[in-house]
């Protein structure tokens, strides 16, 4: 007992304890960060394609994605083995029971193809069939001859979409006389004018376009005209227009460098691709650009705002029952529900004041709406006001480090108040600031909840900073990481096979937070430098 | 009073319900070094910063009588605080560097009064350096932060800041208690070769530091004005029983 007692009053415990609680906390992150990188490093990585031969005869190829005990049967375990070719199956995956194997081998001439469609396809090729004629798989040019053609397929997917984008360029005259001309339809005013601009564009658009989709049609036949023949497992012959293969690769056959590269390659489809097969396949790059921009305008609108709500409470305001007030609003806002927030940008940002853009500038269009409807400039702001508290605390706390003697020493030389306040003591309190700042996009790049209701959507592939003047199209919608986890990972219709998509998504959530948060401390500390103070 | 650079005439002011000085008139003549001494709390720190108006600033100042600077009020209404404060410099007991290099430390009040040719600010930082004796060990790092520097050096480097806004009358409170034996004699040098060019006002806790720079000396004894004169009559031959006791350490 006294043993206890005193173990208890040298500290001893309460050291132990210290530490126990610091190991609990590092295991959790280490875990959870541990498992999200090694799923989705290992993600990318070419699995080989594997053949088995089952008991009722049938002959399956595809990867193996694990093995797991059999519910149906006691000690008995089942294989998941993700099969590909759901245009011919309909399913990407099945179990199959470890018994029923009856034989398995890898087969050498066995190739994977990613395609734009319907997932991957497994199997063996037979032939490449061109307008030149056939080309059999065993003959010695036919990897070469494919990789032609693959790579001319590319040439005419990209020019086929740019022909699209231009096409539609085209067309947006036209889409805004006809918005125009239901408004003025709907307001009962004369029509005939506007009927009369809207023939007239149409017919010039019909002008402009007539050659493209004359192109078009040659694009498209001559992309369909090359087909590669591939027999599945199971004996049955596909024929599958090159255009719509990204990759086809003879897996079981793959040198380590050939292994290193489609790894490598497959990371950078999905870092800079665009998604494909609603989102369970292809890239993010939208949805990354779409955070990381996301997270800057909130930034640019969260600081400001918070640094002057800041210097007014500690430099200007004296202490009185409405500054006591408006602090502890500021320290309970902290802790509302990210999801009020976001109810709250819907109803104040998007129906009120994006409503009243519309009303004000964009009347024409009415009813369809163009800041009247969520989008990323309401979304940052919405993350703005939820994360101005910290700013606010932050500062308030760099403010009130700044030494009087400075502030004296500044008034003293014949400085105003403004003039201090501008000259000396905001740089002093630049820390305090960026820490501000720091946690700030730490929080706002976590967030989704108030997102779903400001902006975001599962497909946004026209980017808010683009080409097209006026290039900052902050109407937008926008894709975010945060909001394409939950939806490839619980709303997708094939969530097996994106699974592991979603644990690289997450991968790349967390790297994109470190590095914005790295460069505001990088910029904090170095300004620390600059500021440590080697007075007495 | 005439021709003084700085006087206060029936001064009496303080913070709320407490007075911190009572009835006090000095006198302060032109180019030379005056001292102020005195036990803590007699209010010498307060009489300086009656007259660049710091006391302004701190909650419940009053204050009664006259303070003048060349012989004007500083409450003169046609003189903004801010001007009074280019021809009143003044230097702190802690070196208080901004957070700027040493070149925008020096160069702060010369931009505050709107100096922007860059041939005269580099003639001010040139002159002001030389002026606080600093300019030797900073010339080649001009553009380094001014935390680098030694606390002695911070000092100089406030008198310099101070002295580039070219005022008449230099106001420095306790400057080198915050220093070193060595770093304060630096300083003391300094401070002589500047009362050559301004009015110094100098507060101090040191009598040696009094009797080694200052022209005149006033001591002040809670709140008021015991006595004021020649340094060495002060110390040597005091008129009065309680400026005796002070300057022979029997208090203080």
């Amino acid at each position: 007992m006294r043993g206890v007692r005193r173990w208890i009053a040298e500290g001893t415990a309460q050291r132990w304890l210290a530490g126990a609680a610091l190991l609990m906390a590092l295991a959790m992150i280490v875990g959870l960060v541990g498992v999200v990188v090694s799923v989705s490093a290992s993600f990318f990585w070419p699995r080989p394609l594997v053949e088995l031969r089952l008991a009722s005869g049938a002959v399956v190829l595809g990867e193996e994605w694990g093995r797991e005990e059999d519910p149906g049967a006691a000690n008995q375990s089942r294989l998941r083995l993700k099969t590909g070719n759901r245009d011919v199956a309909g399913l990407d995956f099945r179990w199959v029971r470890e018994a029923e194997v009856t034989g398995r081998r890898i087969p050498a001439d066995a190739w994977l193809l990613e395609r734009r469609e319907y997932g991957n396809f497994y199997g063996v090729p037979r032939s490449l069939e061109g307008p030149q004629g056939s080309l059999p798989a065993d003959h010695p040019a036919f990897a070469q001859r494919l990789e032609a053609a693959l790579a001319e397929a590319r040439r005419l997917v990209a020019r086929e979409e740019q022909l699209l984008r231009r096409a539609s360029r085209l067309h947006e005259p036209v889409a805004e006389l006809r918005l125009r001309l239901a408004a003025a339809h709907r307001q009962g005013k004369d029509t005939t004018g506007l009927e009369g601009q809207l023939a007239e564009a149409s017919r010039r658009e019909q002008e402009a376009a007539a050659p493209l989709v004359a192109e078009l049609v040659v694009l498209r036949e001559r992309a369909a005209a090359v087909e590669l023949v591939m027999a599945t497992a199971d004996a049955q012959e596909r024929r599958i227009p090159v255009a719509g293969v990204v990759r086809a690769v003879p897996v079981n056959r793959l040198s380590a460098g050939g292994k290193i590269a489609l790894y490598l390659a497959r990371w950078w489809e999905f870092l800079s691709g665009e998604p494909r097969e609603s989102n369970t396949e292809g890239g993010i790059f939208p949805a990354i650009f779409g955070t990381a921009l996301m997270v800057l305008l909130m930034t640019v609108a969260v600081v400001p705002l918070g640094v002057i709500t800041a210097v007014y409470l500690n430099e200007y305001a004296r202490d009185n029952a409405f500054t006591g007030a408006v602090r502890l609003a500021l320290a309970n806002l902290a802790g509302v529900p990210s999801i009020v927030f976001g109810a709250f940008g819907l109803a104040f940002f998007v129906y009120t004041v994006g409503g009243g853009v519309d009303r004000l500038f964009f009347s024409d269009t009415l009813p369809t709406p163009t800041f009247g409807t969520g989008g990323i400039l309401w979304a940052s702001l919405t993350l703005a006001l939820l994360t101005v508290p910290v700013v606010v605390v932050a500062t308030e706390e760099g403010l009130q480090a700044v030494p009087q003697a400075v502030r004296d020493g500044a008034r003293a030389l014949g400085a105003t108040r403004w003039q201090t306040l501008r000259r000396v003591v905001l740089p002093y309190a630049t820390p305090g600031i960026l820490t501000g700042t720091i946690l700030a996009v730490a929080r706002g790049a976590g967030e989704v909840a108030p997102l779903m209701l400001t902006g975001v959507v599962k497909l946004a592939p026209a980017l808010p900073l683009d080409g097209t003047p006026p290039f900052f199209h902050l109407e937008r919608k926008f894709m975010h990481l945060g909001f394409h986890i939950y939806d490839v990972g619980f709303q997708s219709p094939n969530i097996e096979a994106a699974k592991p998509m979603v644990y690289a998504t997450v991968l790349v959530l967390l790297l994109l937070v470190v590095a914005l948060n790295l460069t505001a401390i990088t910029l904090r500390s170095r300004l620390r430098r600059r500021l440590r103070s080697a007075a007495v | 009073m005439n021709g003084a650079a700085l006087a206060t005439a029936a001064l009496t002011c303080g913070f709320g319900e407490h007075t911190v000085l009572q009835d006090v008139s000095l006198s302060v003549p032109p180019r030379r070094i005056t001292a102020l001494i005195g036990p803590s709390g007699c209010g010498k720190s307060t009489l300086l910063r009656c007259f660049n108006r710091m006391n302004d600033h701190l909650p419940g100042f009053f204050l009664r009588g006259k303070v003048l600077v060349d012989g004007r009020s500083v409450y003169d209404p046609a003189w903004p605080v801010e001007s009074l404060r280019f021809t009143v410099g003044m230097v702190f007991q802690k070196p208080n560097p901004f957070p700027l290099s040493i070149r925008e430390n020096v160069l702060f009040g010369p931009r505050l009064a709107g100096v922007a040719a860059p041939a005269e600010l580099e003639e001010i930082l040139v002159r002001s350096l030389e002026s606080a004796q600093l300019w030797e060990e900073v010339k080649d790092r001009l553009d380094t932060s001014a935390f680098a520097l030694s606390g002695g050096q911070q000092q100089r480097l406030c008198i310099a800041r101070a002295m580039a806004s070219g005022p008449d009358i230099l106001l420095l409170d306790e400057p080198a208690s915050a220093l070193d034996p060595i770093a304060t004699a630096r300083l003391e040098e300094t401070i002589l070769e500047l009362a050559e060019r301004v009015t110094v006002l100098l507060v101090t806790h040191n009598m040696q530091q009094a009797a080694r720079l200052a022209h005149r000396t006033a001591f002040l004894y809670l709140g008021r004005l015991v006595e004021e004169g020649e340094t060495v009559r002060l110390f040597e031959a005091p008129q009065e029983k309680l400026t005796e006791d002070y300057v022979t350490g029997r208090f203080g």
